[in-house]
């Protein structure tokens, strides 16, 4: 599976539940954009590493609203203390999306430790968190997505981008945009 | 009232509901006022960069975020107060307890003691130096209206002498 396949099932999830959905850093934002570009997104630009925190940020502050975030690989390992912090939280309006592609990808595939036997399922688990789900299938994250609202599912995908445009909203758009989605009450199916 | 109360006082004037916090000794009466308090939700991260990612998501989901730290964690924090909060407008309180400045027993604590304030200006970020206790209660909430009206982060640095008024 692809990095893109993964993205487009966490995207159709997020759009059919009315979630909140913050996209990673890099390649992984503008394949997001590419996918499924609607106000419900928040584009994460800069910060590498915080893609997890700002989705557990976001969901403490509204917990009647469902919240999900994408994350990598190389950006978890850079911020690993943000699994632990989520696990203390626990939020039940949480899900977070580890894409595993063993890579840091949008910087030339240069190989990350997961790549040569860094488990982030167990770590994850280790870190305190108590649903943790692990797949390298679409079927299989289909699944997962539509069973769970919370939790860390790590996916993982093949090393490599999609030939995606840049994204063309200024930082200012992006938030303005999704600040205005978030603060509209929850209508979720 | 104690320094800690004074500074609580400041949180609690300019409305802030959402805190995270690195420890520092300084802190330690400060952090478990918040963390009783049910009208702040309270989030002991671990590391100064991830609680300004958290702080983030709770001011877009509506929060007046502040974080509680050592200023040890500033330099911890430099990409994510550019690359994040300065380059979407992203207002955050940062309040520090000031270390490595007058007073300071630990050697190490020094070098970024010194740093601090120059960080700060190099970064654009506005901060405040109170020296009373009713300075630090009535600046914090001055600089929160101001991270709020800017649209950016801001500081209040609370030296060690701060800390050891009557």
């Amino acid at each position: 599976m692809k990095r893109m396949d993964a993205i487009s099932e966490i995207a159709e999830k997020a759009t059919a539940s009315n979630a909140l959905l913050v996209g990673n850093i890099g390649i992984p934002c503008k394949e997001l954009h590419q996918t499924c570009d609607i106000p419900n997104n928040f584009y994460m630009l800069g910060s590498m590493g915080l893609a997890s925190s700002i989705g557990l940020g976001l969901a403490l502050s509204l917990p009647e609203r469902k919240v999900m975030a994408i994350d990598g690989d190389g950006s978890v390992l850079m911020n690993m203390g943000s699994l632990a912090t989520i696990a203390w939280q626990a939020p039940d309006n949480y899900l977070l999306v580890i894409i595993d592609n063993g890579a840091y990808g949008s910087t030339g595939n240069q190989p990350t430790a997961t790549s040569q036997g860094a488990d982030l399922a167990r770590v994850a688990e280790g870190a305190g968190n108590l649903k943790v789900y692990d797949t390298d299938t679409k079927e299989g994250l289909r699944k997962i997505l539509q069973e769970t609202d919370n939790g860390i599912i790590i996916v993982r995908t093949l090393p490599g981008n999609a030939g995606v445009p840049n994204i063309k909203m200024s930082p200012e758009e992006i938030i303005k945009r999704f600040m205005a989605e978030a603060s509209r009450p929850s209508s979720s199916v | 009232m104690t320094p800690s109360e004074a500074v609580y006082q400041g949180i609690k004037d300019a409305g802030i509901d959402f805190i995270v916090s690195v420890p520092c000794a300084n802190l330690k009466e400060l952090i478990p006022m918040v963390d009783s308090d049910p009208d702040i939700i309270h989030v002991p991260v671990t590391r100064e960069e991830e609680g300004v990612g958290v702080c983030a998501g709770a001011y877009m989901g509506g929060k007046r975020p502040a974080m509680l730290m050592q200023n040890s964690g500033l330099g911890n924090s430099i990409n994510a107060l550019a690359s994040l909060d300065i380059l979407y407008g992203i207002p955050l309180l940062m309040i520090m307890s000031h270390r490595g400045v007058e007073g300071e027993p630990i050697v190490a604590q020094v070098p970024m003691g010194q740093l601090t304030a120059p960080l700060l200006e190099t970064l654009d970020i506005p901060y405040f130096l109170p020296e009373s206790k009713q300075d630090a209660t009535d600046m914090i909430v001055t600089a929160m209206d101001d991270a709020f009206s800017k649209k950016t982060p801001v500081a209040v640095l609370l030296p060690i002498i701060f800390w050891r008024q009557a």
